[in-house]
């Protein structure tokens, strides 16, 4: 721990894969605390120097403003093609996608169950807030049943509009696919639960242990029209019920890992 | 070294290969799928990258991943899967990536045919995706020219942080010829100062394409119209037949400029004062040869696999200083020499006229079917 004075300990700093600016991000958004999880897991790593991300479209179209580690911005949905071209020429480099859940469970949809398929040895963060948020609100393939939305105002009705897509699960099913688990992030102990997700994801890939994806149920209190602890509230008993945390797969070479 | 017999896409694959390409991806589609089927061996074999993937949209983009680490990397197509590459083709020139695309025509619009055909002329040369931006574009028209331009294409690519697309066509991808491939090159060690590999000792690098400041985006336009001004300037290349004492002079491309020779010697043979203009470079085009040309000849004959696209940029470039006639076959069917030589010599009949659009003159001598 660095010294402040000699009365004080420093005992909470930005970790070195973050960039010092302030984000783009709204009030109470759960992107923050994402980025910072994942920074301070490539911080104990020792990656930041052999790192390349991936930002995807939506509001994490800019997380390469936030990780101080070289970065690519993908076409909408395209990460995980992206990430395989920068993977499969540095093999030895961690290469990671951080991706919503239009991006990554509507338009990118047959880039994400391919790259799972191929066992492509990256891996993706898939932040879910059920909605298509730097747009302003849309009706995502996550939105919940009758959750209102600024393209389903009157509730999604799943005869007209269909259900919710379990993106954890249906990848899971996927021989491809090593390490599949889904997390949330609406308090400190899942957010722990989290990290240590993003920890065990990031050590598949650098083992060379092939696909890994943690999807983190994330709050958009801006859209969803909720304070942030309201919308933490919302997480905790309507998300979590449809979307259960869990690990869908957890290869036995990848269940031995320790850290 | 001793010339080989082989089949367009695959001496486009080995030329490639040996012009040091790092990392292949595609999709299956006719007819260009022995490139993609050749370099699932050889790739491997060389230690270097190949990856089948799920659609085109996933191709060009795991281009675009690996393009972003400096590497040299190339995908080829056809027809609708060039379609399909668009977005990811905007993406690359508006990060300002060098990349290799292979372009094998084939009959379209919609699914078409596996037929060879120029109709894609407007969508790789016009730019094909969103934003203002120019590929280099290589206009081949046999297997040995193929080969020689595919490795031009990845020099070109790194020269101008460009998209360079070698505009090949069924006719030519499917035909065996001898040719000659170009030495193995060494595989490239060091990358650019934008290229990403991890910041190791050095400050981060980020390569995107977004700028929501419009100020700063037109700034990157700028930037991509002043090289494209150095590309026009510098690249220019084009092949010409016959034209020293030419009274008339055909223009064509890739396979419908080598049957345009065949018609142009034919005509040479019955004493016919006709040349043979056949643009390499189809963008840059050769504008300014076309436009010296028109002031010293009597009539022009533009011959395509297409209704004309490339006609359009004869039109530009000649500005009305000479009459121009058209002459296409359409959705896969070739120009036959026979054809073109009918043409040629209906060309210097004449009447010639300035007056109208030789587009419209041809269909309304084309039989209605």
């Amino acid at each position: 721990m660095m010294t402040v004075n000699e009365f004080e300990t420093m005992v909470y700093t930005r970790p070195d894969s973050l960039t010092d600016v302030s984000t783009h991000y709204c009030p109470g958004c759960t992107h923050g605390t994402a980025h910072r999880l994942i920074a301070e897991v490539i911080d104990e790593m020792g990656l930041k120097e052999r790192t390349i991300g991936v930002a995807s479209v939506g509001c994490s179209v800019f997380a390469y403003n936030y990780f101080d580690t070289d970065f690519v911005q993908a076409p909408h949905g395209r990460a995980p093609a992206m990430a395989t071209g920068v993977k499969r020429v540095y093999p030895d480099r961690m290469v990671f996608t951080y991706q919503g859940d239009g991006d990554l469970a509507s338009i990118g949809m047959a880039e994400i169950v391919h790259a799972a398929a191929r066992g492509e040895n990256i891996t993706v963060f898939f932040l879910n807030n059920t909605n298509y948020g730097m747009t302003g609100g849309q009706m995502a393939p996550t939105t919940l049943p009758g959750q209102v939305t600024t393209s389903s105002p009157n509730g999604r009705d799943v005869e007209t509009q269909g259900y919710p897509i379990r993106t954890a699960e249906m990848l899971a099913k996927l021989d491809g696919a090593s390490y599949v688990v889904r997390r949330s992030l609406h308090d400190p102990k899942n957010i722990r639960l989290a990290k240590k997700a993003i920890r065990t994801a990031l050590e598949v890939q650098m083992r060379g242990l092939g696909f890994s994806l943690v999807e983190l149920l994330s709050i958009c209190p801006t859209n969803w029209g909720k304070t942030p602890a309201e919308a933490l509230q919302w997480l905790e008993e309507k998300m979590v019920t449809y979307y259960p945390v869990g690990d869908y797969k957890v290869h036995p070479a990848a269940a031995e890992i320790k850290f | 070294m001793a010339r080989e017999l082989m089949k367009g896409n695959e001496a486009v694959a080995e030329a490639a290969v040996r012009a040091g390409l790092a990392a292949y991806f595609g999709y299956p589609i006719t007819p260009q799928t022995e490139s993609l089927e050749y370099l699932s061996r050889r790739m491997p074999e060389l230690g270097r990258a190949f990856v089948q993937a799920e659609s085109e949209v996933a191709a060009i983009n795991m281009v675009y991943g690996a393009a972003c680490t400096g590497h040299r990397v190339m995908t080829s197509s056809s027809g609708p899967g060039i379609s399909l590459m668009q977005e990811g083709l905007s993406f690359i020139a508006g990060t300002e990536l060098p990349m290799v695309l292979i372009d094998v025509q084939r009959g379209g619009p919609g699914l078409g045919n596996i037929a060879p055909s120029q109709a894609d002329y407007n969508q790789i040369v016009k730019g094909g995706g969103h934003g203002d931006y120019h590929p280099i574009v290589l206009a081949p028209a046999s297997v040995q020219e193929s080969v020689d331009l595919t490795v031009l294409a990845f020099d070109l690519a790194e020269k101008y942080r460009s998209v360079v697309a070698v505009l090949s066509d069924g006719s030519i991808g499917q035909m065996m010829e001898p040719c000659e491939l170009p030495p193995m090159q060494p595989m490239k060690t060091s990358f650019p100062e934008w290229a990403v590999s991890g910041a190791k000792g050095r400050e981060r690098r980020y390569l995107t394409s977004i700028n929501l400041n419009p100020a700063m985006q037109e700034e990157m336009n700028f930037r991509l119209m002043r090289r494209w001004q150095e590309v026009e300037a510098n690249e220019v290349r084009y092949k010409e037949y016959y034209m020293d004492d030419a009274k008339f002079a055909v223009v064509g491309f890739g396979s419908t400029g080598r049957v345009a020779l065949s018609a142009v010697r034919a005509a040479r043979a019955e004493g016919i004062p006709v040349g043979l203009i056949r643009p390499i470079t189809v963008s840059p085009f050769p504008s300014k040869v076309l436009e010296e040309l028109s002031r010293r000849v009597e009539g022009m004959l533009v011959l395509e696999m297409n209704a004309g696209q490339m006609l359009e940029d004869v039109l530009i470039a000649t500005h009305g200083q000479v009459p121009v006639e058209f002459y296409g076959r359409l959705g896969g069917v070739c120009v036959l020499p026979e054809e073109a030589l009918r043409e040629i010599k209906r060309l210097v009949k004449g009447p010639l006229s300035t007056e109208g659009h030789p587009r419209d003159r041809w269909l309304n001598r084309t039989a209605k079917n």
